[in-house]
């Protein structure tokens, strides 16, 4: 009697797992498969060539001073690269404002060198310039790797600026009327087979904060935060933001703030 | 001479795990430009590691493998061994890097 | 033994009192900010063919931009208002034909590009419609931001109301859901009528794969 039974439940397990649409079969060993080949590639990112080569141009000179980056202040003080990306973005007393990684860079590339920023900024990305830049990102996000992102909005301007990013955020423009929110502010969500972080969660926000700059094996080009901000906009069909704007910056601090706690794993490896 | 190369090699029981990181961009010749040009090629061609300056991996790329290549073989070698790595391409450049075994 | 009652009384009534302000002050619109519209207005410039007035704000834009006040019971009444105000631009197809082909439909349904800064003005605009939903069940690269369409004619019915509603949908999803995150395809000529009428195909057309 027993056996009967149990052999009728087997079967009927097995039909229900039968019955199964092969559709979602399919999609679920889809996004299985995507997690395991980057398990896979995760090992030999090739930010690590980038990483090497900013290493080099940080310790060599360059601009019209002919002088190095060694003495640049990136908030833990003149020449400290290590972990100071994961407090970024922060405010600065010598600039009087709220400066991402970038932005940061910029302003050492012009004191300490003597280069042009409106160079940099007019620079299409991964030309030029540019190219410097993202070297010298993805060695100084690395001396962040595994620390904790810890921002802080300690200061009045960088509550305004964490604030001005969360509205930045939420605000819909162009024509199909997409912000930010439109994709990453809900959970479980994904467009075509790429997930989406809910980026108004720590959770999400870690996610997506903590996991760019990263190398993007479809392109063949590492990419900076400044140029992930930029081709969201470009998808988003909204007009093109400056680079190192305001705007960037501010829905930098919101997103680093929200993702506080959660773990640096820069220079990211992604599809 | 090309970008640096990232080599790292590890031993372990016997058996040396070697990483290989190189910066190229392996154009297959097949794709085209935003103008509607073809991009020419540019590739790898051959890859040479030796331990010790005796051969221990020999490789043809090719239009086939991927930008920036990433190499990962083993051996059975020991800890202090020199690694020499050295690409050539079809454009007659070429590039060598060394890295000890850890 | 009073003066411990008075207190309790106190902190029961401070935390009722804090809680509704908190909840009415959740609930009011988001004020004009100056300093953030002049960030907005120096952050951005205008390239190829994405122009500086994408960034000016139509109502329905502004209305969502504020999701606190625009999902809560305050904002009901504006909500309605801002469906009737996208119901009333939704011009019904010029020759009267509702039903394309179905085999266009899916192309335009798969395509995602155009009208970004680097696609040329004349360059054809997708639908993007696999972005966010499943439609053709044999295509399993598809997203979960909108609902799944496959079966749609099957489970609804070949009706004029339903062939309209889809109609209306596609062009100003916005007449039925205030914010829905569903691009305004007809309403900002994202997609012109043939291509509508080739994805209504794709949905409402019983020989099209979503309803086999």
């Amino acid at each position: 009697m027993q056996r009967k039974l149990t052999l009728g439940l087997a079967t009927s397990l097995v039909a229900t797992l039968l019955t199964m649409t092969s559709s979602v079969f399919a999609q679920k060993s889809a996004t299985d498969d995507i997690a395991k080949y980057r398990e896979m590639i995760a090992d030999g990112n090739p930010s690590e060539l980038y990483e090497a080569a900013g290493e080099d141009l940080w310790k060599k000179p360059a601009g019209p001073k002919n002088a190095t980056l060694e003495k640049c202040d990136l908030g833990l003080g003149a020449g400290v690269v290590k972990g100071a990306a994961a407090q970024l973005p922060r405010y600065f007393k010598d600039t009087n404002k709220v400066q991402d990684l970038e932005s940061r860079l910029m302003t050492c590339m012009q004191v300490l060198q003597g280069r042009d920023p409106q160079e940099m900024i007019d620079a299409p990305f991964q030309k030029g310039p540019k190219k410097d830049m993202e070297a010298i990102v993805a060695y100084v996000v690395t001396l962040s790797k595994g620390d904790k992102i810890k921002v802080s909005t300690a200061h009045p301007k960088e509550k305004e600026m964490y604030d001005l990013g969360k509205r930045a955020f939420f605000f819909q423009g162009g024509p199909m009327d997409f912000s930010c929110a439109s994709c990453h502010a809900e959970n479980g969500k994904r467009i075509r087979l790429q997930d989406l972080p809910n980026i108004t969660e720590q959770k999400g926000a870690a996610m997506g904060w903590g996991y760019w700059p990263a190398y993007r094996v479809s392109s063949g080009q590492f990419w900076t935060m400044q140029q992930r901000l930029n081709d969201c906009y470009r998808q988003q069909r909204f007009p093109f933001p400056i680079y190192g704007s305001d705007v960037t910056i501010a829905l930098s601090m919101y997103m680093a703030k929200t993702a506080n706690g959660g773990t640096v794993e820069t220079p990211g490896l992604k599809r | 001479m090309a970008d640096p190369m990232r080599v790292r090699a590890a031993e372990n029981g016997g058996t040396v795990d070697v990483k290989i990181l190189m910066k190229h961009d392996m154009e297959s010749g097949q794709r085209k430009d935003a103008a509607g040009k073809t991009i020419p090629q540019w590739f790898i061609s051959t890859i040479n590691v030796k331990a010790n300056g005796k051969d221990v991996f020999n490789g043809q790329f090719g239009p086939a493998v991927s930008k920036d290549p990433f190499l990962n073989f083993k051996y059975k070698g020991a800890k202090g061994d020199k690694i020499t790595v050295t690409w050539n391409d079809n454009k007659a450049d070429k590039r060598t890097d060394e890295a000890t075994v850890s | 033994m009073k003066k411990t009652n008075i207190k309790k009384l106190l902190a029961i009534t401070g935390f009722i009192l804090a809680s509704s302000l908190i909840n009415n002050s959740a609930v009011a619109q988001q004020k004009n900010d100056p300093k953030f519209n002049k960030m907005i207005q120096d952050s951005f410039r205008a390239e190829g063919i994405a122009g500086l007035d994408r960034i000016d704000q139509d109502a329905t834009q502004k209305f969502c931009s504020d999701t606190q006040f625009a999902n809560s019971k305050k904002g009901e009444a504006m909500r309605v208002k801002i469906q009737k105000i996208n119901m009333d631009t939704i011009k019904q197809p010029s020759d009267g034909k509702y039903i394309g082909d179905w085999k266009t439909g899916e192309s335009v349904a798969q395509s995602g590009r155009g009208a970004t800064w680097t696609d040329k003005a004349d360059a054809a605009v997708g639908g993007g419609c696999y972005n966010c939903h499943q439609i053709d069940p044999k295509e399993i690269s598809h997203g979960n931001i909108g609902p799944s369409l496959s079966g749609y004619g099957k489970l609804r019915g070949y009706s004029q109301e339903i062939i309209t509603y889809t109609w209306n949908r596609i062009n100003n999803s916005k007449a039925y859901n205030a914010c829905s995150n569903m691009p305004r395809f007809g309403h900002f000529k994202l997609l012109n009528e043939k291509q509508m009428q080739d994805v209504m195909a794709l949905l409402l057309d019983p020989e099209s794969p979503v309803n086999k």
